[in-house]
């Protein structure tokens, strides 16, 4: 891209604000492991302990083709989740319930998996759509809400997660549990052979290509539609786009709604391409790290997935880093709350590189709007 | 708080007290029931009640806070193991407070300095709470094995304590005792004192708070670490009054069940109050409903409160106004 197109510093500033939080993420990761291990005792005073941690997770990460496998397996709710929490956003709506979405997803797509009887090639997108349909519910219970009576998406999404987590619970110790004799834990029996997702290659489920085809669309929808636009409008300033002429109530239930979609078909593919049920508590860590993926990539499509494949590296990796330096892998937990604070408080990464401050583009403070979306002019599609 | 509004409290805590008196199985006792109900209603109502006075003075002042899950976790690990290198649990306390007020230093640093979103700065707080209490609890608490220093004794009112039904009211601990009193504190200090009228100033219009001469930064740094301190102390209650031991992810949502409590109270810390004891009837009857058999799922009862905070949120029961500055990052001119 030449150097003289506006928008293309702002394009340069958004990708390199990011890449240094997450390494400055790192290194602060670095010293608490360094501090977990031997310290002055290891080699090179403990700094090659830390090595060893790093390589480790990048080893168990992307080290062999059953690693990348892995990785790639966990990218894709990733993406899915991310996107949800993204698409809120946009709308200036806080979807904190990915997680519970993600659950009553998984329970839809389970129960329609293994309860109905139906040809192969209408069984898995049936099992996919109840998914969607769970998770689309979830949401857009909170964005109704939202729009009609005032009621802060911040909290009734964490309420409906604690909600679905009841449900989760009832019903898998109870109406769907596996009765099968040789089953002792919460969860329900496999879904037919026909409701799953079909191998790409060995151990890499369809649910990839999905994830892609899903990404796309996002982007279509929230950049080149009407509706995308209303959206980015009520998101910018809702009393502004009423006197537009939008219909903001019914745009915030369907923002809240769709990304309720989106992460319910992250659990459906879960249950249809990798665990063939739903388990209790598979889901847990999906919400916080869904907003930390959708934070990191700025709200665009591209970062949400580039986000999504680090996290998935980093949660991957974290097995064997346990299993080589016998560091809790928890300490991938601390290193993404760390990313996430230099990603929300970018100006902390400013003053340590010594950057210059963002244009005004990217910088308006709005009253009460989320700073965290740039308000993008040309510069900003992703 | 409305008079209607605390009406309708009354009437649900009382609905919640007679539907385990009559599901309860014959076996056990009405007294021992409804004994048993007063009892852990007014002690779950702890945490829930400090959380919400800790939301108050946060968003009183314009700082929207989510975060208090976060500043209670942070704090109940801080007191946990400050009490347990100790064996002092007065220190755990204490060090609840300071992790709490510290935790909401990091807020006021973000929200108001560096003016990030109050909300996306509220979830950074709780997710590096979650992170690093759960981190630490794996590296230190579970590899050095470190045990707890117990729980705070029952403080028991001479008398009173003795009475039947009403008999265990009156044998709380000394975070339930203080609370009661907070509750009465932050009343006076917020609507007594220039400080608090301060407060609620750069929480309503800081720009003629600014022309008056009030620091908008000073009082919004203050009053959120005040918040903070006093999450501190419901953080000490998960693991110094309600058990003995550290649990990631032990606040279990509380945080955010004092956020409504806070918004239906009315930014009220006497509102504040009764709404969490509403809360915690409802959280009492599901931990009743378990121990005497009653024939409903757990789980479905175990939705109770989280369905009455949405219900209460969506303005079921009448609107409130919250300060009007909160959520806006003050600019100076």
């Amino acid at each position: 891209m030449p150097p003289e197109r506006p928008g293309a510093v702002v394009r340069l500033d958004a990708v390199l604000v990011p890449v240094l939080a997450i390494a400055t993420a790192l290194a602060l990761g670095g010293v608490i492991l360094w501090a977990a291990g031997p310290r002055f005792e290891g080699s090179y005073l403990g700094i090659g302990f830390v090595a060893e941690a790093y390589l480790s997770l990048l080893e168990g990460a992307f080290g062999s083709r059953a690693a990348i496998v892995d990785t790639t397996l966990r990218t894709v709710p990733y993406v899915f989740s991310g996107l949800a929490v993204m698409l809120a956003f946009r709308g200036g709506l806080f979807n904190i319930g990915a997680e519970g979405q993600l659950t009553v997803g998984a329970l839809a797509a389970a129960w329609a998996g293994f309860s109905l009887d139906l040809p192969a090639i209408i069984h898995l997108p049936v099992v996919l759509a109840a998914g969607c349909l769970a998770g689309a519910v979830w949401g857009g219970v909170a964005g109704l809400l939202k729009a009609r009576t005032g009621a802060h998406e911040v909290i009734t999404t964490i309420m409906l997660n604690y909600i679905g987590g009841q449900l989760a619970s009832y019903l898998l110790n109870g109406p769907l549990r596996d009765r099968s004799p040789l089953n002792v834990i919460a969860q329900t029996p496999k879904i037919a052979e026909g409701a799953r997702l079909p191998d790409l290659l060995p151990g890499l489920h369809a649910g990839v290509l999905l994830a892609g085809i899903v990404a796309m669309v996002t982007w279509f929808i929230v950049w080149k539609t009407t509706t995308g636009f209303e959206l980015r409008m009520v998101g910018a300033n809702a009393d502004a786009a009423a006197y537009a002429g939008v219909n903001v109530v019914r745009r915030m239930t369907w923002a809240l709604g769709v990304s309720g979609l989106l992460a319910g078909l992250a659990g459906a593919v879960q249950v249809a391409g990798v665990n063939y049920r739903s388990t209790l508590g598979f889901n847990i860590g999906y919400g916080f790290d869904s907003i930390a993926i959708a934070l990191l990539g700025r709200n665009t499509v591209s970062g949400v997935v580039l986000s999504s494949v680090l996290f998935a590296a980093l949660r991957t990796g974290a097995t064997k880093l346990q299993f080589r330096t016998q560091v809790s892998a928890d300490i991938i937990s601390v290193i993404q709350a760390l990313v996430l604070l230099l990603v929300a408080a970018e100006q902390i990464v400013r003053w340590l590189y010594r950057l210059r401050a963002a244009d005004a583009v990217t910088q308006a403070p709005e009253d009460g709007a989320t700073a965290a979306i740039p308000p993008s002019p040309a510069g900003g599609e992703g | 708080m409305t008079r209607g509004r605390f009406l309708f409290v009354l009437a649900c805590i009382g609905a919640l007290v007679a539907a385990v008196e009559t599901l309860r199985s014959p076996d056990v006792s009405a007294a021992v029931v409804a004994a048993s109900m007063l009892a852990t209603t007014l002690r779950f109502a702890t945490p829930l009640t400090l959380g919400a006075l800790a939301g108050m003075f946060c968003e009183r002042s314009g700082v929207a806070n989510i975060a208090i899950e976060g500043m209670m976790l942070s704090a109940a690990f801080g007191a946990f193991i400050v009490a347990a290198m100790t064996r002092s649990l007065a220190a755990g306390v204490v060090a609840g407070m300071v992790v709490g007020a510290t935790m909401a230093l990091l807020h006021a640093w973000l929200s108001v300095t560096l003016r990030v979103d109050q909300i996306v700065s509220g979830t950074v707080i709780n997710i590096m709470a979650a992170g690093v209490t759960g981190f630490l609890s794996t590296e230190v608490v579970r590899r050095k094995a470190i045990e707890g220093a117990g729980l705070l004794p029952a403080w028991r009112v001479p008398v009173l304590s003795d009475l039947p039904v009403v008999g265990p009211i009156f044998q709380q601990q000394p975070i339930a005792w203080a609370t009661l009193a907070l509750v009465i504190g932050a009343h006076f200090v917020l609507f007594r004192t220039v400080w608090g009228l301060r407060v609620r100033a750069v929480g309503e219009l800081p720009r003629a708070a600014h022309a008056a001469g009030i620091s908008v930064q000073q009082t919004r740094y203050a009053a959120v670490m005040v918040g903070g301190a006093i999450a501190g102390i419901g953080g000490a209650y998960f693991t110094l009054e309600a058990v003995p031991v550290f649990e990631p992810m032990m606040t279990n949502g509380r945080g955010f069940i004092a956020l409504a409590a806070l918004i239906f109270g009315g930014w009220t810390p006497a509102g504040a109050w009764v709404a969490s004891l509403l809360f915690a009837a409802a959280n009492a009857l599901h931990i009743n409903a378990q121990q005497f058999g009653i024939p409903v799922p757990s789980q479905i009862v175990g939705m109770f409160p989280y369905v009455l905070t949405i219900v209460i949120l969506a303005g079921a029961i009448g609107r409130v106004t919250p300060p009007a500055a909160v959520g806006q990052p003050y600019v100076p001119d």
